[in-house]
Order: C-alpha cells, then sequence, then structure tokens
C-alpha cells in the first residue's frame, strides 16, 4: 500500500476505515476533532457507506455507537478526554452488556492542557471499566492497534479504549496502510440478557466481566505491542504509550546502556513487569498524564526503586518532553555530559523562561467576531447593576474573560453556564445571566433550561449562535436555525424569547433589549445571532 | 542526514503550508519525516510553531530537544526570539522582519533586531515586500521557504515540485505566484 503522511489522528482515522467500520460518532474537541474529519473527507460517496455526521455530545455518539455494535458491525467513537465524563454512564455501562461488532473508543487526551480546563488521564476509566486500553507510541502503531483493537474487542466481547495524546494526535508521520477490510454484515445480537441490564441480569454480567480479567491480562503479555528494548546497566526504564520515544530519543542521542521496557497495552502485563524490574535497582516510571502505573508500582509496599513523577524526579503535572527525559535519565545514567538542557541560551526554558524582550501572545477573539460586539453589549447592559456576574461555558466565547471585555465570571464544563446560573438565581443573585454557545447548548444546555423553566428561575439565557461549532474549526452545530422553537418547546414563554443581531449598527437597541430581559422575573432567552466570520469567508470561497 | 526545524509565527501565516511542503519534498526523498502542529486554541491569532525532524535514519521523538534545532524559520522577528530554547549552539535564525505587533508589551523593532543579532548566525528578510513582487502578499511563506532552501538538506528542484504539487488544486496562476515568491526568497541566500 502506498505511504501516506498523516497526523496521528488521521492514523487512527485511516486505521479505522481499513479495519472496515461502518461509522464514526463524535462531537469536535481537540485534540480529537481530526479523526472524524478525515472519515468525512476520506469515506464521502463510500458504498457501503460509512456514517461520519458529528453528533450531538458524546454520550449520544457513544450510545449510537453501541447500538452499530449491536448490530454486528464495527463502530469508532471519538472525544476529547473530558467528553468522557459525558459519556461515562453509557461508557461504563457498556463494559457491563459487552459488545457485539467491535466498538473502538478513542480517547484524545491532553496533558498541559493545551486546550482544555484539565488534563485528566483516560485510563483510569478504562481501569475502572475493565476493559482493554491501547496506549499506541507512533503514528504507525496508531494506525495498526485500530484494526488490532476492533479484532481485540470482537474476540473478547467488549469495547476498546485506544488513548491518544495531543502530541500524537497533532503530529505528522509516514504511515503505511494495510490491506483494508470490507465491513461487517448486519447481523444483530439476539442474545438479550446481555443487553437488558435488569440487576439480576447485570450481576451475571458483571461476574462475566471480571472472569475475563485474566485472560484480558494474558493478551498484554503475548501483546506484540509491549516489549523490552536492551541494555545491561543497573537502571531500567518502564515507559508507557508516547514516552518510549521521548526515552529512546536520549538513550540514542547520549548513547546510554539503559533497558527499557515498552507498554503500550494495558491491563499491565504484570508477569512481564515483574521479570523486568526484578532485574534492576532502580526503575524510571515515564508515562504521559497522571503517575497512574507508577502509584500502582509503588503501592503500599514500600518498594522504593520506582523513580516518576511522585518523587519529583518527573514533573507531577504537565506534558513530557524529551529535555525532561533526559534530565532523568542522565542523573540515572551517572554521566555529566553537557545536556541539552544546559546548552541553552536562556536561563531555564523547563520553566518556561523565554527570552525577556518576548511579550505573550494569548489567544484572542478574531477581528469581526460577533462574540465582540455581544460583550460590549452585555457590559453596558451590566453597567447599571452592582453585581457583574455572567456564567461563560466551553468554546470561542470564553475568551470573553480576557481584556478587553473580562465579561465571563464562571467556565466549568459544557452547559455549566445555565444551570449555575440557574443555581445563583435560586440562591439570589439578581441578575442572573449566562453566555452559551449554540454548539454548547445543544450539547448539554437544554436540560438545564428546562430545569429553570419547571423552576421558574429568574435567569437570561444568551445563545451566542454563529452558526457552528467555531473553536474546533467550524463542524457543523446541532441546532441551527431551530433555536427559537427549542427553547418555546422547552417551555420558555415566547413573549421573552428575543433576537438580536450583534453587529456593531444594532448596539443600542442589542443594550436595551438585555437590559428589559435582565429586569424580567422568569427565565428569558435572548438568541444572538450572526455568522462567525470564517464560516462566512470560507462560503464566500 | 538529520534536520531539526523550527517553523514559528502567528496564527494565519501559513506556517502549516511551509510544513507540508518540506514534507512533502522530503518524503519524494524517502526520508523520514515527524512534524508536530499546533491546532486548537492558539490558533486564535496566539503564537504558532510546528517542530519538524527529516532523516535518513528512524525518529522518535515527535518534539525537537532544547538546544537541537539546525534552523529556525520565523515569519515574525518576536516569534523567533520566542523559539531561542530550541536552538542549537550552532543553529541559524532565519526570520521576517515585519512584526505582528498588535499585543501589549511587544518590544521595538530596533530591540528585537539587536537582539536577534546576539545569537549569532542570523539572516533577517524583507518577506512582505518581495512577497508583492511575487504578485501576493499572502505569498511570504514562500518566500522564507525560498530563503531557507540552502539550509534544509533538500534541493530547490524537489521543493518546487512540492509547492506545485502543494498548490495544484488552486490552480496554475497560485501555483507560479507561489514558485516566484520561493525564487525570489531563495535568490538572497544562493
Amino acid at each position: 500500500m502506498e505511504k501516506k503522511l498523516l497526523l496521528g489522528a488521521e492514523a487512527v482515522a485511516q486505521g479505522a476505515i481499513d479495519a472496515g467500520i461502518s461509522g464514526v460518532y463524535a462531537y469536535p474537541g481537540t485534540p480529537s476533532t481530526e479523526i472524524t474529519e478525515y472519515i468525512q473527507r476520506a469515506t464521502e460517496g463510500n458504498q457501503p457507506s460509512v456514517h461520519s455526521r458529528w453528533a450531538t455530545n458524546e454520550k449520544t455518539a457513544f450510545e449510537a455507537a453501541l447500538g452499530v455494535s449491536y448490530s454486528g458491525r464495527r463502530s469508532l467513537v471519538c472525544m476529547k478526554h473530558v467528553g468522557l465524563n459525558v459519556a461515562a454512564d453509557a461508557f461504563m455501562n457498556a463494559a457491563i452488556t459487552g459488545v457485539h461488532g467491535g466498538l473502538v473508543l478513542v480517547v484524545a487526551d491532553d496533558p498541559s492542557m493545551h486546550s482544555s480546563q484539565n488534563e485528566q488521564d483516560s485510563r483510569y476509566y478504562g481501569r475502572f471499566a475493565m476493559i482493554p486500553i491501547l496506549e499506541p507510541s507512533n503514528q504507525q502503531e496508531a494506525y495498526e492497534m485500530v484494526r488490532y483493537g476492533f479484532d481485540l474487542s470482537e474476540e473478547m466481547r467488549l469495547p476498546v479504549m485506544l488513548r491518544i495524546t495531543t502530541r500524537l494526535s497533532h503530529s505528522r508521520a509516514v504511515v503505511t496502510p494495510a490491506e483494508p477490510l470490507a465491513q461487517n454484515d448486519l447481523n444483530p445480537d439476539c442474545e438479550r440478557n446481555r443487553w437488558i441490564l435488569l440487576p439480576a441480569n447485570a450481576r451475571k454480567n458483571y461476574h462475566r466481566l471480571l472472569d475475563k480479567q485474566d485472560a484480558l491480562r494474558q493478551v498484554s503479555e503475548e501483546s506484540p505491542y509491549n516489549r523490552t528494548i536492551s541494555g545491561s546497566g543497573e537502571r531500567a526504564v518502564l515507559a508507557f504509550g508516547i514516552a518510549v520515544n521521548y526515552a529512546m530519543e536520549v538513550i540514542t542521542t547520549h548513547n546510554l546502556d539503559i533497558p527499557l521496557l515498552k507498554i503500550s497495552q494495558y491491563p499491565l502485563p504484570v508477569e512481564m513487569v515483574k521479570q523486568f524490574t526484578a532485574r534492576y535497582s532502580e526503575i524510571l516510571v515515564a508515562e504521559e498524564g497522571y503517575p497512574l502505573q507508577e502509584e500502582l508500582l509503588r503501592g503500599f509496599s514500600g518498594d522504593n526503586r520506582y523513580r516518576g513523577r511522585l518523587d519529583g524526579t518527573l514533573p507531577r503535572t504537565g506534558e513530557l518532553s524529551p529535555a525532561l527525559l533526559e534530565k532523568a535519565l542522565l542523573g540515572f545514567a551517572e554521566q555529566q555530559e553537557v545536556t541539552w538542557f544546559e546548552q541553552t541560551r536562556t536561563a531555564d526554558p523547563l520553566r518556561g523562561e523565554v527570552h525577556p524582550l518576548v511579550a505573550p501572545r494569548p489567544p484572542m477573539l478574531c477581528k469581526g467576531c460577533s462574540h465582540r460586539d455581544l460583550f460590549e453589549a452585555i457590559n453596558r447592559a451590566m453597567n447599571d447593576y452592582p453585581a457583574k456576574h455572567v456564567f461563560g461555558d466551553i468554546g470561542c466565547y470564553t475568551l470573553g474573560a480576557l481584556p478587553p471585555y473580562s465579561t465571563i465570571s464562571s467556565c466549568v464544563d459544557m452547559g455549566a453556564s445555565i444551570t449555575m446560573a440557574k443555581g445563583a438565581a435560586d440562591a439570589g443573585l439578581r441578575p442572573a445571566l449566562c453566555v452559551i454557545g449554540d454548539s454548547t447548548f445543544t450539547h448539554s444546555g437544554i436540560t438545564g433550561l428546562l430545569d429553570a423553566v419547571n423552576d421558574c428561575s429568574p435567569l437570561t439565557v444568551i445563545i451566542s449562535d454563529n452558526g457552528t461549532t467555531a473553536m474546533t474549526g467550524g463542524q457543523d452545530s446541532a441546532g441551527t436555525g431551530r433555536f427559537f422553537d427549542i427553547c418555546k418547546g422547552v417551555g420558555v414563554d415566547e413573549a421573552h424569547i428575543r433576537s438580536i443581531v450583534p453587529l456593531r449598527k444594532n448596539m443600542e437597541e442589542n443594550i436595551t433589549i438585555i437590559r428589559e430581559e435582565l429586569e424580567y422575573e422568569g427565565v428569558s432567552v435572548i438568541i444572538a445571532q450572526r455568522e462567525c466570520i470564517h464560516i462566512r469567508k470560507t462560503k464566500n470561497r | 542526514m538529520h534536520k531539526d526545524i523550527i517553523i514559528a509565527g502567528v496564527g494565519g501565516q501559513g506556517i502549516l503550508t511551509i510544513a507540508a511542503i518540506i514534507d512533502l519534498a522530503a518524503m519524494e526523498l524517502g526520508l523520514q519525516v515527524k512534524q508536530a502542529e499546533v491546532h486548537g486554541m492558539s490558533q486564535r491569532g496566539g503564537a504558532v510553531e510546528s517542530h519538524l525532524r527529516i532523516s535518513s535514519e528512524a525518529i522518535w521523538s515527535d518534539l525537537i530537544p532544547l538546544g537541537k534545532a539546525d534552523l529556525i524559520l520565523s515569519l515574525e522577528p518576536m516569534e523567533a526570539l520566542r523559539q531561542l530554547p530550541f536552538l542549537s549552539p550552532k543553529g541559524l535564525i532565519i526570520t521576517a522582519t515585519e512584526p505582528q505587533g498588535e499585543i501589549v508589551g511587544y518590544p521595538s523593532v530596533d530591540a528585537l533586531q539587536t537582539a536577534i543579532a546576539a545569537t549569532g548566525f542570523h539572516l533577517l528578510v524583507d518577506a512582505t515586500t518581495l512577497a508583492k513582487d511575487a504578485g501576493s502578499s499572502k505569498s511570504s511563506n514562500l518566500v522564507m521557504l525560498g530563503a531557507a532552501a540552502p539550509y534544509l538538506g533538500i534541493g530547490n528542484k524537489v521543493l518546487e515540485k512540492a509547492i506545485t504539487t502543494y498548490f495544484a488544486k488552486k490552480g496554475e496562476t497560485i501555483v507560479a505566484t507561489n514558485l516566484r515568491a520561493f525564487r525570489l526568497g531563495a535568490e538572497l541566500t544562493d
């Protein structure tokens, strides 16, 4: 097959297409978005077709993928790490039902929080659900492990998690694809007791899941993706996923005699790890994310041979890098060489010290963006009130928290603007105002609005509708053109569903409308509709 | 053969285009490539960089280690300086001179140029003017690619073929403009 230069995310996508998926189900989120986008482009017009339309949120995506699996076909479901919090109910219970057609969940974690509100490590979820986790080290493995994951999923009748991180997702390398597989035939599962999680069935299923654990461990022991890279030194490295690359970069550059055990498949191959670690006096545990395995290996046993994020050999937080591994491994090898770290021309780049002339360049709302005119209108409408609290949400408009607007008071999780404003209104805060984007509103805002309607909470919701999921690059938004109907359907009084167009020329009128609704002692919605300037540019091209 | 190149600038300047063209050229020569990019929030007017590694041997890390880059190729002078921790002591800075300075605390152009000069081997390019000469102010990135061409370890012919392939879908006029921009840049360092 012809070699391709692919992002890690694209390698996953190509791997899924070539593994014969019937559909991909996903909600956009950095760094996972490119997987679904690639599948959309690459399978357009394919026969048989591959489903690839965006889902409303990660939970609906996961459940639809589970339905494909029930029908005997292969489905891929993709999300960013915090998306799995939204899909967690479906995810945990899919481990109890098990699967029929192969189901691979790709979760893209974001250590260092390049574009996220936390750096949670999805491997905890995989361990929690007691399913296999695959963690590729490079783009070729990402490609191959998707097919391997589908085979494993069907063999073990369990969902399989493929965990990648920002760096792998957004880095390109040459990938050699394999011969593509055909899609599975439609073959719905008739074993009802497996799928009906009434307590009596669920107890049996849970035992079946527990009984599979030894077999899963055995597959890890024999996995082609877990292997030793030899060396004869006294100290060794246990490296997981992409951390292998940083360790090997240091070992090969400095010619260090450090043995390395590479792990890319979980549950942990316990025998392999025991045999490997027994030989060494010190073992560096290099893993991207939380010190999950390190904590397990240390346990309560007082085994002090392990080095890593917990004892400060590596930082407790943030993404790994070649420099961090170099510092740890050169200390290990007791080598006095001049390091890259010391060669650099600034005081301490690891602490983010750059040349003193360099000013920070924080992300900004684009010139001409509708959110800008909206935030100015909100600020001026709120001027009359002593308490200036505006509950915000996840999207481009979170940047309204930064100067010059400084409008937004909170940003926690998808949909939290409406529900936090509702709680604050219940607690007596006036006015209770929140701003939510169109895609975030359909993702997780509608149920919160229903709560507010049922409680008659005095609350004003501004839906900043730019017609797209802008932050992640302009994916289709689930409710475009239907926000009035949705809000009316949820029960908001029609007289208090207002529409504005956030443009400079409408500023005074918009301020008046916002003020009127802030004064209303009930649930009101203001739909602020103006297309994202990037989408507009693309359309005009 | 092994080259570690940092390509830097501000979101929207065409950094990933330069990276993609070098990638294509490197693949044409059968070289290994790893190229880490920035997507997501930082693209909203933030600093953007790409770590590009090309080699005849296997490449491990997607990130260039600190102090190992052979070249910082920047479309913006302050952004060149931001990447300095990655530059090898023998490394080279090639940067466009026009500032993208609409931010708080942007330094004076003189101070910037003095600081860049102090790093050693460097080249300042008035890419904006050359891009206009080539026929489009949008082709500054290709001028910069041309100026960097002799330091990439890839011949100009292979790079020109990659430029042609990359822009082919956009039509002959755009291919021609970008090739002109590349050549005007390349003349500076021939």
